[in-house]
């Protein structure tokens, strides 16, 4: 071949001329994945990939990226890039991130592996293996980022580890378990499509956004670096569902199900980042409730009038979401202030510029209903009595969340839902869990539910130190209010070394 | 509708992980004191079976609701009880079994004119 080929060319090559019908062993037992699920594809060729990515391509590309990102990250650690954030608080959003998130990128990384392998089209087995390498490389340069500010500060050094065992990584974990354990096409359509389609805004724009606002520059950077992957991945979400609802109708009620799931897993998950925009950044970038109304209500509300034409419809329950939207961040933050001793991050109460600025972005709620316990709190706290609730929560079965929420339409009232699968009673959070267990008993009734698992003694020992310890938690440190923190008074020694060496 | 399994017997090989044979003679117990949302979610305990109701009563609840300012208040002949779902009179020598209460049972109770912290369910 004398003449240099061109991308598309290449590509074409790549996703069409090197696959082959297998003749040692039928293809049916080469791909045993492919089918078990009920989707039906009469043309593989018909996927359509507009990247059209070849591997040197790729590699050129990422390393690229790689080498500025690593320069930019360089440079923050000489010229301590810990000292420039907004305030100590912000770092806990850090170690949400680093404990609840980045494992996910690496449990994205398997998962596209395995779809990748499983899928017998090979367009989609090529864009699947390359968001796989994408995930792995972003969960190995967020831990890169974040690894400077675990030399100063706490509750970010056993981050695989509490993702593991910690009750609330237990959330995140468990959700991306789920998806694992799905078929090919259902993982597809549960982290390509709900997951990095429908929900990543809610995700990386809050964290991305809320570093910068925070003066977290290595955050930042690393956010630039993975955001060409992101809207490759987005591509690849929206291609799989296109692709599956044009290929046979009966695609459509088993895609319908899963998007109804995955849309209230996802949404469930997003809960913690809910907490994180309205709670813990020191500079707000905007609340839950707006970021909601952009990048659910409107950016979701036309992508699903996009997709009507196929037959599918919005969510299941995303009313409710939408009129959970007035609680969510509210309710989230009340479970970790009730449960900070047994967090790897601290909790602290909204100051005075805190609580206005949720009146405004919540003024049919957060005077009503929240303010009131956050000045009760506060009372307690004054008079040395800080609240901790020192009993194991009740968790949902499905989301694995702490039973906090309140009834539709009755914020006083918490929403309690029930089933029976073999003789067994199970608790659900709401309408939207229920139904998910209710559709797969068989595997939402295996759940590890850290607090049933403490009662079984599979953690360590009965006390809560015996957990904590069981959970690598340095305990003192990692845990507990955020005025009694280790890293705050480290935090106050170095404001006041400023001011003095300014004074000067 | 059940879960579609790569295993086409996959459902009859379920281990259903919180069954009451695990939990060493106990049961688990859930108990929420209503409208009083500053404890944001029910309790969760591993009791046994014959355990006395009145232990509830004497030791559970002043342990982990005590903090509570409406707690000292109660007038505990006035509460309202349910497990799971269905109203029941506490007796206090009687055990939780006699009182209905099984494996992951929710037990509710109501204390009227106790409704937060200034009347507002939420605190
Ligand atoms: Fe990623
Ligand atoms: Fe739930």
């Amino acid at each position: 071949m004398a003449k240099k080929l061109g991308l598309k060319q290449r590509y074409g090559l790549l996703t069409r001329g090197l696959d082959w019908e297998t003749s040692y062993q039928p293809m049916d037992k080469v791909f045993p994945e492919a089918t078990f699920e009920g989707i039906k594809i009469k043309d593989w060729d018909k996927w359509q990939d507009p990247f059209r990515l070849t591997m040197d391509a790729y590699w050129k590309f990422q390393s690229e990226k790689e080498r500025k990102l690593y320069a930019v990250l360089d440079s923050f650690a000489q010229n301590n890039g810990q000292l420039s954030i907004s305030d100590v608080r912000y770092l806990n959003a850090v170690k949400l991130f680093i404990t609840g998130v980045s494992p996910l990128e690496y449990q994205a990384h398997r998962g596209f592996a395995h779809a990748g392998r499983q899928l017998p089209g090979v367009g989609p087995r090529i864009a699947a293996q390359m968001q796989s390498l994408d995930e792995l490389r972003h969960a190995q340069t967020q831990i890169h980022t974040i690894s400077h500010y675990n030399k100063f500060f706490d509750g970010m050094h056993e981050f695989p580890h509490m993702h593991d065992r910690v009750w609330y990584l237990s959330v995140p974990k468990s959700f991306f378990d789920d998806a694992r354990t799905a078929g090919p096409f259902e993982f597809m359509i549960a982290i390509g499509f709900a997951f990095e389609y429908v929900l990543t805004n809610l995700l990386f724009v809050p964290f991305m956004s809320g570093a910068a606002y925070n003066g977290d520059m290595a955050t930042v950077t690393f956010g630039f670096s993975a955001q060409s992957d992101e809207s490759r991945h987005m591509t690849l979400g929206i291609e799989v569902i296109k692709f599956l609802l044009e290929q046979h109708p009966d695609n459509l009620p088993i895609v319908q199900k899963w998007v109804d799931k995955w849309f209230w897993r996802g949404y469930k998950v997003l809960g913690l980042v809910a907490m994180m925009m309205d709670y813990m950044l020191p500079k707000k970038v905007m609340s839950w409730k707006e970021a909601w109304e952009i990048y659910f209500e409107q950016a979701g509300g036309a992508l699903f009038e996009d997709l009507a034409r196929y037959g599918l419809k919005p969510p299941k329950y995303h009313e409710q979401a939408t009129a959970d939207a007035e609680h969510l961040s509210h309710q989230n933050w009340s479970i970790f202030y009730n449960y900070t001793q047994a967090a790897a991050f601290h909790t602290w109460l909204p100051e005075d510029d805190e609580m206005a600025w949720l009146s405004e972005k919540y003024p049919n709620t957060f005077d009503k209903y929240y303010r009131p316990r956050f000045e009760q709190w506060r009372q307690m706290e004054k008079d040395g009595n800080r609240f901790y609730n020192n009993a194991l929560p009740q968790l949902c079965q499905t989301c694995q969340i702490p039973m906090a929420y309140t009834e539709p339409g009755d914020p006083t009232t918490i929403c309690f839902r029930e089933s029976e699968y073999k003789g067994d009673k199970y608790h659900f959070c709401s309408d939207g869990c229920k139904d998910i267990f209710d559709n797969e008993p068989e595997k939402f009734s295996q759940s590890w539910l850290p607090v049933h698992q403490i009662f079984q003694g599979n953690c360590g020992g009965a006390d809560l130190g015996d957990v904590l310890k069981w959970y690598n938690m340095n305990v003192g440190a990692d845990n507990m209010d955020q005025n009694v923190s280790p890293e705050q008074a480290l935090w106050d020694k170095w404001q006041a070394e400023r001011s003095r060496v300014a004074a000067e | 509708m059940g879960v579609i399994a790569l295993d086409p017997d996959y459902a009859s090989k379920v281990a259903p992980a919180d069954t009451l044979d695990k939990f060493h003679g106990n049961q688990l117990v859930y108990i929420h004191w209503e409208e009083h949302l500053m404890f944001c979610a029910a309790l969760a305990f591993p009791f046994p079976p014959g355990m006395p109701f009145g232990a509830i009563l004497a030791e559970i609840l002043p342990t982990f609701y005590g903090i509570h300012p409406d707690f000292e208040k109660i007038d505990w002949g006035k509460v309202r009880w349910t497990v799971d779902g269905k109203d029941i009179t506490p007796d206090p020598e009687k055990s939780l079994a006699d009182h209905g209460v099984g494996h992951k049972s929710l037990i509710r109770f109501w204390t009227p004119g106790l409704t937060g912290v200034n009347g507002l369910a939420t605190v």
